[in-house]
């Protein structure tokens, strides 16, 4: 293709095709930090392109590609073109990855222990995340955490963190402007602005780290909190896995020994100070 | 790099596993995204076990193994699901495609990524295998009526069927080419040689499971997944030459039956020159010529389209391709109804992208 970047992010490396130069431009410019795929070799394919010639000119619309895609994913606007690469990276994980069983959660870390936030969307996980990092947590990820049914560990995915709506304003009072991609607005999801990982997160991002502890958080509800029980854990990190059926019995004995070995908390929370507050002490009772 | 990067790369890394060392970091990416495309990266696993190669690509193989491992088990299931629904009519199960090369444990299977289950039934048993299938969860996909009545009246399936719960589908034939194809293929030979791999599971006779996938490839379909079809056969020739010198002469003699000796011997020229696959000609007791074709180099054109980003490419190659398959498939006045339906549909038109 006309324009193409490769990075590695965790353990997996992509390779971005583009028939436009700025998104190409744009990754370039916020994956700065990354390494490449190992021995230069990609997991994925990623293809960003016009759905026919004249449309890389003329009314500039950004189809999604790549080695998995679902068929009926719309076109995004050039301006988009970022999110649309990012999008496409996460496809590529959500329908191709095998060698882990991915938990749609965002994963941070202290002391070689991971802490996993899984929710349904809104639920407010990458801005935990985030601003936990500034916190004295590694972050691992906002969007994937990576169990390897081998060894229980989860692996880190730091790619740009993905904040929506209102939580960027929360994070760009903590985090450097240099950190912040374009505001993407009016995508399918509102407006959305990726932050770059902290240095920790990209240095160590080849260090594993043993699950610990899995919250449920809630935004926007009174403070509160409750245990939740290990079958109620499984169906929903069941539902919260894009690949737990195309795995099968190693999908199923990885999330069983997560499940059985790791407390399991619901945390709701009225705001961000308050959310913090709760993950320390969740942390620090589990 | 001084190779191509189209298919004739996944082509030469298939026939000569040992040819992949030369390959650079670019060379391997292209590889890899062109037997994706393919949905041919298992099979490319398995091929080149115990091949040298870097460990980055030995880990994404690992995976396209135990990948494709799951999806072995997976298929298998599924044809256990459609044996125990189907079992009270007494009805065989003659399992079509990947199913049946994984449950009869054959080369072709090893690696090979599985879609559908296709099943073939005698046609007359056709309701009761349906409304036995509908009994046991699984329920219609296709919502348009046009589409429905069609696959009626002129396929040689059932329109497909999901199920419910497994998500997976199953396509029920009666023969192997649509009833308004110029070529009729004896169904009921096909039916009474099936040979069974396990209890209540068929499989086509080896030498139906090769003028099966010629049918489906030249006699039916566009060529697309021409690789992979290809493969299939070149791995049936060379096994089950092993037990039977002149396994070849008895495919043809076969095909000759089913009306598809042309399919057959085209299949065959393209997977000599893509695979090098050890196919033989005759003089006697038929005449069978295998020496290559003009018309062979534009079959291998569109079979072996990809670039090295995993992209479809010559569109007009593939629309001729495309076009050619309808024509095959309906006569002129049928069609020219059809492609008028489908275009106000706002369908019709070779996969792109």
């Amino acid at each position: 293709m006309r324009h193409h970047f490769a990075v590695r992010i965790g353990p997996v490396g992509f390779r971005i095709g583009s028939d436009w130069r700025a998104p190409i431009a744009q990754l370039e410019s916020l994956y700065a930090a990354y390494p490449k795929p190992y021995d230069g070799v990609p997991d994925f394919t990623v293809r960003l392109f016009a759905a026919r010639p004249w449309r890389r000119f003329a009314r500039a619309a950004v189809m999604i590609g790549g080695d998995y895609v679902l068929p009926e994913a719309a076109p995004l606007p050039l301006a988009q073109g970022l999110l649309a690469a990012e999008m496409g990276m996460n496809l590529q994980m959500a329908l191709g990855q095998r060698r882990y069983l991915l938990l749609h959660a965002a994963v941070v870390e202290r002391d070689g222990q991971a802490l996993i936030l899984t929710g349904v969307s809104g639920a407010g996980k990458s801005t935990l995340a985030a601003l936990l990092s500034l916190r004295g947590w590694r972050l691992m990820g906002d969007e994937f955490a990576l169990l390897d049914p081998e060894t229980g560990l989860i692996h880190a995915f730091p790619r740009l963190i993905s904040l929506k709506n209102a939580s960027i304003a929360t994070v760009a009072a903590e985090v450097p402007e240099d950190r912040f991609g374009p505001l993407l607005e009016g995508t399918p999801k509102g407006s959305i602005r990726h932050v770059v990982p902290d240095a920790t997160a990209v240095a160590a991002m080849d260090a594993p780290a043993r699950p610990a502890l899995i919250l449920f958080p809630s935004f926007g509800f009174e403070a509160a909190a409750r245990d939740v029980s290990p079958s109620e854990v499984f169906v929903r990190l069941t539902q919260a896995s894009t690949n737990y059926v195309a795995i099968g019995e190693r999908g199923f004995d990885a999330l069983t020994a997560l499940v059985n070995s790791v407390p399991a908390r619901a945390v709701d929370y009225p705001d961000t100070a308050s959310a913090i507050a709760q993950v320390e002490a969740a942390w620090t009772a589990r | 790099m001084d190779r191509a990067l189209d298919g004739w790369l996944l082509a030469a890394a298939l026939r000569a596993p040992e040819s992949v060392r030369t390959l650079d970091a670019d060379g391997w990416t292209a590889l890899l995204a062109i037997a994706r495309a393919e949905q041919m990266i298992g099979t490319l696993a398995w091929r080149l076990d115990g091949v040298a190669m870097p460990p980055g690509v030995a880990r994404i193989l690992t995976d396209a193994r135990a990948s494709a491992e799951q999806g072995r088990v997976i298929a298998l299931w599924e044809a256990e699901a459609a044996r125990r629904a189907l079992a009270p009519l007494g009805v065989p199960v003659v399992l079509l495609k990947g199913t049946a090369f994984v449950a009869a444990d054959l080369h072709a299977g090893q690696g090979r990524s599985i879609g559908d289950l296709d099943i073939l039934v005698p046609r007359e048993t056709l309701g009761a295998v349906e409304a036995a299938l509908l009994g046991a969860g699984w329920e219609w996909v296709k919502p348009d009526p046009y589409d429905d009545a069609y696959y009626r009246q002129w396929m040689h399936e059932l329109p497909p069927l999901i199920h419910r719960d497994r998500d997976r589908m199953i396509d029920v034939h009666h023969t192997i080419l649509p009833r308004t194809a110029r070529i009729t293929p004896d169904a009921v030979a096909l039916l009474s040689d099936a040979v069974e791999v396990a209890p209540g599971l068929w499989t086509l006779s080896p030498a139906d499971m090769i003028v099966h996938a010629a049918a489906h490839l030249f006699a039916d379909g566009d060529l697309a997944g021409g690789m992979r079809n290809l493969w299939d056969v070149d791995q049936f020739c060379r096994e089950f030459a092993l037990n039977d010198r002149h396994f070849c002469l008895s495919v043809y003699e076969r095909a000759w039956e089913h009306g598809l000796l042309a399919a057959v011997k085209r299949a065959f020229r393209l997977c000599h020159q893509l695979y090098g696959t050890p196919v033989v000609g005759y003089t006697t007791p038929i005449t069978i010529d295998l020496s290559p074709r003009l018309s062979d180099r534009a079959y291998l054109r569109r079979v072996t389209a990809r670039d090295g980003w995993g992209r479809a490419t010559r569109p007009f190659t593939r629309q001729a391709f495309y076009i050619r398959s309808h024509w095959l498939r309906m006569p002129p006045p049928m069609l020219a109804r059809h492609l008028w339906i489908k275009w106000r549909q706002g369908g019709a038109g070779p996969a792109s992208g």
